[in-house]
């Protein structure tokens, strides 16, 4: 965090100064490590153990916080005896088909007395592995019953906290000791530490980045923390929780509003071509019909009035067979097959540059090569836009320039100081940014581009059917300036929603299912409160309260905590004053606190629903996690994942040593391309004995086009390196300052070596298991002053199965002294690595 | 005149750290930030911590960029990524002219913005028709699997917004984004 979050590190120093415990996990010593209590490096890929263990200790010695988890978690739910847990079934849950890699979640759901829901209802498994289904769970949750049966008692052996206590009770800490290679005595630091500092008067955060997404159970990771939080009470709770520190400026606002292909703004599902014949049928199976989720048919409705206005009337469904449909994995890295295979004819890249930034590098740029045509809108020359005339497939002589048939257009884009709009920060934080000056030359902000490119469309347009969704559309924007600029502030006045009366709205809770009221994206709704640009707001800190309400914008509906209901007690009251945050006024008779409660205002916490409820009427006032289809915040997930209801470690797909728990090796619904663009390291490969991990450093961004090309950036990390321990380089012969060749079964590049003791050998099953950290800013191009071979060409494609985050935090590699060989002598060596 | 030189106050014996190291030119000195035209609130572009930034203009240039005291955020600091962020907008590397490298090329050849929108529109609605699929087993799908986007996670929600809309009703759906990544 120190590292690539240095500004919002302060504040974890501040917690320091006030008396909290820092923690820092993490396979490398950085400089977090430096400032924390405890550094516990741990070998990359092996989270779920760790994490496990504290589940298991917090559930063997009953350090729950019971009343919360009674009140507020799913600990209670009886689950189908059709059941079966990875213990049983040696690394397996029930369900598992081996010919398609893919669970039928049937027997995961809860116990009920009208036995499961049919199968086309059910969600998860087989869905989520065709479509990466689990995205749209951001914010709805997937349709379990509202009112499951129960055992309060908790000592129903089929009750979720008994089943979660049977699941993790091999997760112990000499098993963390012999896979993660932490020590028992700092885990049994760790350990007391967060169970010490969790209950009514002291909460613990979790704070995590793409170390814990980018593998191929990267979900489960999550899950696992989020029963541990759970299960400590520190979820929806002030100083609580499971912090994302994301990478990108907008990259939260870029999955709200996605340009995703299979979810729509506010996590609305794209329609599915096999699973939905129409509005209704599609509204049916996607979630269920109690808590919040509930009335998506106003959320999906204003959409489409958004979109196509007048058009979209009660009597063609509001234009819904307007959406394209999916009908699979139409995701990043399927695509780049596609344009391999050659169905994928022209290609869009704005901001980015899948050439170096992408796994798997050179499959990346044989695909760039094969299409017909390609846009490339970025603010300097990216190694995407010149693969043609620089990339290196034409020092091997695999491309030739005039061999490549790809048009390539680009377009100079405007920088954020050229344009007005809204970055979403990490924590749902909408901030705008005015314009500082016009960009220079023919450079354009992408809005710009996008809204001229539609206007020229539409002038082209036929009487054709399938140019009917475009005639329709609503794209009348005001345009400002001789450049003819959209106007951002309408864009998002739109995003925020309009009622009938066409003024703007003020929350989601106002959005109508009959086509009254138009929003582009009804997390968003309220944006645009009052007329007033509320992103735009700038009270300064010092005048507020820590949680600073009047600065920007959050959402939904400006809470800065979610889930802030389970902050206070079943009763209303705060579970501490040193913790209180959110409460019920008995005297005013609503929710009042430090923040926008999360809740309805009015519900009193002895609210009970009545029989047949739907949506938030069907939950009880005790009920806080007010998306979720039953309140509860999930400890077992009976639907809603592609690879099981709870979390099992499993190695990575490529690891040098054996899952000792089960006989499945890795994630047995990873997503695998079985391709020869594709290949892979065998598991426990002496050719690739060592754990490869890649990470960011400071001074750079991404795979470069934002630092490598500014001096001082360049200046401060000039040349790409790897870390490697003095027994690792005594091992193999590196020298520091020397050059060394890391080697996978996609490519080999070169770096220059730093011997350091910030990467320490771990023992792991009564061996040394070495780690070679590389950060991956480094390409050919992009204007930059400093230049590097392309770490991410070293990486595998292999994804988790439920949202097709590429696994690149842990893999498997050689090092072999000195530089790389060039040209055919490269390819050469690569096939002997690739072969054996 | 010359016993207001620094160096020779210095030599006579000033502190050199204090007063004697001012000279008439240091303190005529002003910073950039006070003679700035303009002034911009902004986000930096970088992480997703979403820091306040204030970018001040002279003479139609970005003069320089701070971080912004009154943001609860990042209570003005900027770590060393944000606080070169006036070389991101103002480096020589930057490209700001469109450029266009023909199939089989091997050199980029210079293309207006107005010729290269009408070519890109062209390739777009041709590509659209000659990929079109109506029906996928039966099943009406309306889409075209010809066009792909990848976006970067940097774009403005504003941005992301009418991407998705013109590529929803154009009928890509292989739309994707840096938060896949």
């Amino acid at each position: 965090m120190a590292e690539c979050h240095p500004v919002g590190f302060q504040w974890v120093m501040e917690a320091k100064a006030r008396g909290a415990k820092v923690f820092h996990v993490d396979p490398r010593f950085t400089r977090t490590s430096a400032m924390a209590d405890a550094y516990l490096p741990i070998r990359a890929g092996s989270d779920i153990v760790l994490l496990g263990a504290l589940i298991n200790h917090v559930l063997g010695n009953g350090l729950d916080f019971r009343e919360y988890v009674l009140a507020y978690t799913n600990a209670a739910t009886l689950v189908s005896e059709d059941f079966q847990d990875t213990e049983e079934l040696d690394g397996l849950f029930s369900g598992f088909d081996p010919e398609t890699r893919t669970y039928d979640p049937a027997s995961w759901s809860y116990d009920e007395d009208g036995g499961p829901e049919p199968d086309e209802r059910r969600e998860g498994g087989r869905r989520h592995a065709e479509a990466a289904g689990a995205d749209r769970y951001g914010s709805g949750g997937a349709a379990a019953p509202s009112r499951p049966r129960t055992d309060p008692t908790l000592s129903d052996p089929r009750c979720v906290y008994q089943i979660l206590k049977r699941h993790f009770a091999r997760y112990t800490p000499e098993l963390v000791e012999r896979m993660c290679g932490i020590r028992e005595a700092d885990f049994a630091e760790l350990a007391e530490a967060i169970t010490a500092n969790s209950g009514r008067e002291r909460t613990t955060a979790w704070v995590y980045s793409v170390g814990w997404t980018q593998h191929t159970v990267g979900a489960q990771y999550i899950r696992t923390a989020s029963i541990l939080q759970l299960l400590l009470g520190n979820m929806g709770r002030p100083g609580g929780g499971i912090m994302a520190l994301r990478g990108h400026a907008s990259i939260q606002g870029s999955t709200d509003i996605p340009t995703l292909f299979n979810i729509l703004p506010g996590y609305l599902s794209m329609p599915h071509a096999h699973r939905h014949e129409g509005l209704d049928d599609y509204l049916e199976h996607e979630g269920g019909e109690t808590g919040f989720w509930g009335n998506r048919r106003a959320y999906l409705v204003s959409l489409l009035k958004a979109w196509w206005g007048e058009a979209a009337t009660e009597a063609n469904d509001f234009c819904f067979d307007y959406l394209p449909r999916m009908t699979g994995d139409h995701g990043h890295y399927t695509t780049v097959m596609n344009q391999i295979d050659g169905t994928v004819k022209g290609y869009f890249v704005v901001g980015e540059n899948p050439a170096v930034g992408s796994s798997g590098g050179r499959a990346q740029r044989f695909g760039l090569a094969n299409l017909d045509w390609l846009v490339v809108r970025d603010l300097t020359l990216v190694e995407t836009a010149t693969f043609w005339r620089d990339g290196p497939e034409l020092e091997t002589g695999e491309l030739r320039t005039e061999d490549i048939a790809t048009e390539v257009f680009f377009l100079p884009a405007a920088s954020h100081v050229e344009k007005e709009g809204t970055f979403t920060n990490t924590q749902r934080l909408l901030q705008w940014r005015e314009k500082a000056l016009d960009p220079p030359g023919d450079c354009r902000s992408d809005l710009w581009f996008y809204y001229h490119l539609g206007k020229r469309i539409r002038q082209r347009l036929t009487e054709d059917e399938i140019d009917r969704p475009l005639r329709e559309l609503t794209w009348d924007y005001p345009e400002e300036g001789e450049r003819a600029e959209p106007l951002a502030t309408a864009v998002l006045r739109e995003i925020g929603g309009v009622g009938p009366d066409g003024r703007a709205l003020s929350a989601y809770t106002q959005l109508r299912p009959d086509g009254s009221t138009r929003c582009g994206c009804w997390i968003y709704c309220g944006v645009y409160a009052d007329e007033v640009n509320q992103a735009a707001r700038r009270r300064p800190g010092r005048e507020q309260t820590p949680v600073a309400p009047e600065w920007g914008w959050a959402w939904p509906a400006n809470r800065r905590i979610l889930y802030n209901r389970a902050s206070a007690d079943p009763e209303g009251r705060p579970w501490s004053e040193r913790k209180a945050f959110v409460w019920w006024d008995e005297d005013r008779r609503e929710w009042t606190g430090l923040d926008v409660p999360d809740f309805e205002t009015g519900k009193p916490p002895d609210y009970l629903p009545p029989e047949g409820a739907k949506a938030q009427d069907a939950l009880a006032g005790t009920d806080p996690f007010i998306m979720q289809s039953d309140g509860k915040g999930w400890l077992y997930a009976p639907l809603g994942l592609a690879d099981g209801p709870m979390p099992a470690h499993y190695e990575p797909h490529e690891s040098p040593v054996r899952n000792p728990l089960y006989r499945q090796q890795a994630n047995p619904a990873r997503r695998i391309y079985r391709r020869p663009d594709s290949p892979y390291n065998p598991p426990e490969s002496p050719r690739f004995p060592y754990v490869l991990t890649t990470y960011r450093l400071t001074e750079h961004h991404t795979a470069g086009a934002m630092s490598r090309p500014l001096a001082y950036l360049a200046e401060l990390q000039p040349e790409l390196f790897c870390e490697v321990s003095p027994q690792l380089a005594a091992e193999v012969g590196l020298v520091n300052g020397g050059w060394a060749t890391i080697v996978t079964s996609r490519s080999l590049i070169e770096a220059r070596v730093l011997v350091t003791g910030r990467v320490r050998p771990l023992r792991v099953q009564d061996r040394v298991i070495h780690q070679v950290g590389l950060p991956y800013h480094w390409g050919w191009g992009s204007g930059g002053l400093v230049t590097g071979d392309v770490a991410n060409d070293l990486l595998p494609i292999v994804l988790d199965p439920n949202v097709y985050i590429q696994e690149s935090k842990a893999m498997t590699c050689h090092v072999r002294p000195g530089r790389r060989p060039r040209g055919q002598a490269l390819l050469d060596l690569m096939e002997e690595y690739r072969y054996g | 005149m010359f016993s207001r030189w620094s160096l020779i106050r210095q030599l006579r014996g000033e502190d050199g750290r204090r007063d004697a190291a001012r000279s008439a030119r240091t303190d005529a000195l002003r910073p950039r930030t006070e003679r700035a035209d303009t002034v911009a609130r902004s986000v930096c572009p970088y992480c997703a911590v979403g820091c306040g930034q204030l970018v001040y203009v002279k003479d139609g240039r970005v003069s320089q960029i701070e971080g912004d005291p009154d943001s609860p955020i990042s209570r003005g600091r900027l770590c060393p990524k944000g606080s070169a962020s006036k070389q991101l907008v103002t480096h020589p590397g930057r490209q700001t002219h469109v450029l266009y490298r023909r199939p089989h090329g091997t050199e980029w050849e210079p293309l207006d913005l107005d010729t290269a929108m009408e070519m890109i529109t062209d390739r777009v609605l041709r590509t659209r028709r000659e990929t079109w699929q109506q029906t996928d087993e039966g099943k009406v799908v309306r889409r075209t699997m010809g066009i792909a986007g990848m976006g970067g996670a940097t774009l403005d929600n504003e941005e992301n917004y009418l991407m998705k809309k013109l590529y929803t009703a154009l009928g890509a759906i292989q739309v994707e984004n840096q938060a896949r990544i």
